[in-house]
């Protein structure tokens, strides 16, 4: 599996029944196709939707009916149109039970940068800084290191932030983690990834949690706080 | 005979005082774009409806590149795409700031924006949509957790809601606004299409003077009053356009 595929589909495992959610543009888009038709939810796009449906059927694109990605999509039976305030209204107002978003870097204590690349890249942070602060969960994906091999989670981040200390978990090619109150914890690691691994490729300080065990089939050799 | 013809004559005007008033339209119909957006001066600031290239007030936006007013403030959630939408008026370089969210499909912004050529405001959505709304609801600052802690709270005032940094917005009003709906009647009412809503009721509240271009015009009472989802008082403008051309920016369409 790629490291995309590993990444959704242990994304779309945090999405439950009855759950308003908003998936980010990118990668967070394309956890809505892995959905399990027994999952019932509300899919939000914070450009005036609640109730994004699939892409159309070739032919029956609408111009009028896009994603936050300005894409073209559907809207399910039910679904609601509202105008910009009255979205943000309902992200800020922590409305949203779930929003799930690319990162760049993530920082120990939870911080997330996703919006630029000072004097490279300056598309502009869209909703993401909205999003982080009225969702009522944040989880992140992202790939674990970037092309140079370097680890994305870091002590600090280096990049400008979209917000601070907003981070419930963060879900990589190689590992899970949460944030608490008392750091940053390893949850789980992806399978066939060893501790150690994650150890070597992360920056970022962490515990690890008891249920990671041997049991789990995973030697621990390094000692538990890192 | 006389007197039951007076009689009858004042019953009639009661019941037609009685009833149900009919609004004729205020004189806000224009027939010519050019003649919608003459007043438009330099160093105007305008906010526009739209997100992405969806809701975007084509002709309107046409009609300001063809008389070329520059030095333009912009205030849009997008700024089109390189050969359309606010992208046109970016290109022809009459734009002198720009106040958006994301403008990370236009390669010219990218230029301009990285040479100084233009000033730019990056504003988090929901805070732009929401200093629109403000600006139009005579709101003029607000609190709000979104920046905080990130670039964009420098210089700004913080305070503590319930344990909790808030950052302050102001709002904005423009000298003009510029909105796209799908159908409107005489009186300004407007009523928006799905995806296309999206900025544009707010836009049609917080322009000095809002012009309105609709696919549709109605005649007065076409539109129900309970589905009115911009009264017309916000609008003092409106024209109809046809054969929108309504560019697609991104078609996706289901794998088979």
């Amino acid at each position: 599996m790629d490291t995309r595929t590993i990444i959704i589909k242990r994304a779309v495992q945090e999405i439950q029944n009855g759950m308003n959610v908003n998936l980010g543009i990118g990668m967070p888009t394309l956890i809505a196709n892995e959905i399990p038709s027994e999952v019932h939810v509300l899919l939000q796009s914070e450009n005036g939707l609640l109730g994004i449906g699939p892409y159309p059927v070739e032919g029956m694109e609408d111009p009028d009916l896009i994603n936050a990605g300005k894409e073209t999509v559907t809207a399910v039976i039910g679904g609601s149109f509202f105008d910009s305030a009255e979205s943000f209204a309902m992200i800020r107002g922590g409305h949203i039970d779930l929003a799930i978003l690319g990162g760049m870097e993530v920082s120990e204590q939870g911080d997330l940068a996703n919006w630029m690349i000072p004097g490279k890249m300056v598309k502009g942070m869209g909703g993401a800084m909205d999003l982080v602060h009225g969702a009522k969960r944040i989880v992140v994906i992202m790939e674990h290191t970037n092309k140079y091999n370097e680890s994305k989670i870091k002590k600090s981040c280096t990049l400008p932030l979209t917000g601070q200390k907003v981070v419930h978990r963060l879900i990589t090619d190689l590992a899970v983690f949460d944030f608490t109150p008392e750091g940053m914890i390893l949850l789980e690691t992806q399978e066939g990834v060893t501790i150690d691994e994650v150890i070597e490729k992360t920056e970022a300080s962490f515990t690890i949690s008891a249920n990671l065990t041997s049991d789990n089939g995973y030697v621990q050799k390094a000692p538990i706080t890192t | 005979m006389s007197i039951i013809n007076n009689i009858i004559k004042i019953l009639k005007i009661k019941l037609i005082m009685q009833g149900v008033k009919i609004l004729t339209g205020q004189g806000k119909i224009i027939t010519d774009f050019n003649e919608a957006i003459q007043d438009i001066q330099d160093g105007a600031t305008i906010i526009v409806g739209g997100f992405g290239l969806s809701g975007i007030p084509e002709y309107l936006i046409l009609a300001l590149r063809e008389k070329g007013t520059k030095d333009l403030t912009i205030v849009s959630n997008n700024c089109g795409v390189d050969d359309w939408g606010l992208g046109l008026l970016l290109a022809n370089k009459q734009i002198k700031k720009m106040v958006a969210s994301y403008v990370g499909e236009n390669k010219i912004f990218e230029k301009q924006f990285l040479s100084g050529e233009l000033e730019v405001e990056l504003v988090p959505q929901g805070t732009l949509a929401e200093r629109i709304r403000a600006g139009g609801a005579g709101i003029p600052g607000f609190y709000t957790p979104t920046g905080v802690g990130t670039p964009i709270a420098e210089g700004k005032e913080h305070r503590l809601f319930n344990g909790r940094t808030h950052i302050l917005e102001e709002g904005i009003v423009g000298d003009f606004a510029f909105v796209k709906a799908w159908k409107g009647d005489p009186l300004g009412n407007l009523v928006f299409r799905k995806t296309a809503r999206n900025f544009n009721p707010l836009a049609a509240t917080a322009g000095r003077i809002t012009i309105a271009e609709v696919e549709h015009m109605v005649e007065v009472g076409a539109l129900d009053s309970d589905e009115i989802h911009t009264p017309g008082i916000y609008v003092q403008r409106i024209l109809e356009g046809k054969n929108y051309v309504k560019r697609i920016e991104r078609r996706t369409v289901m794998r088979t």
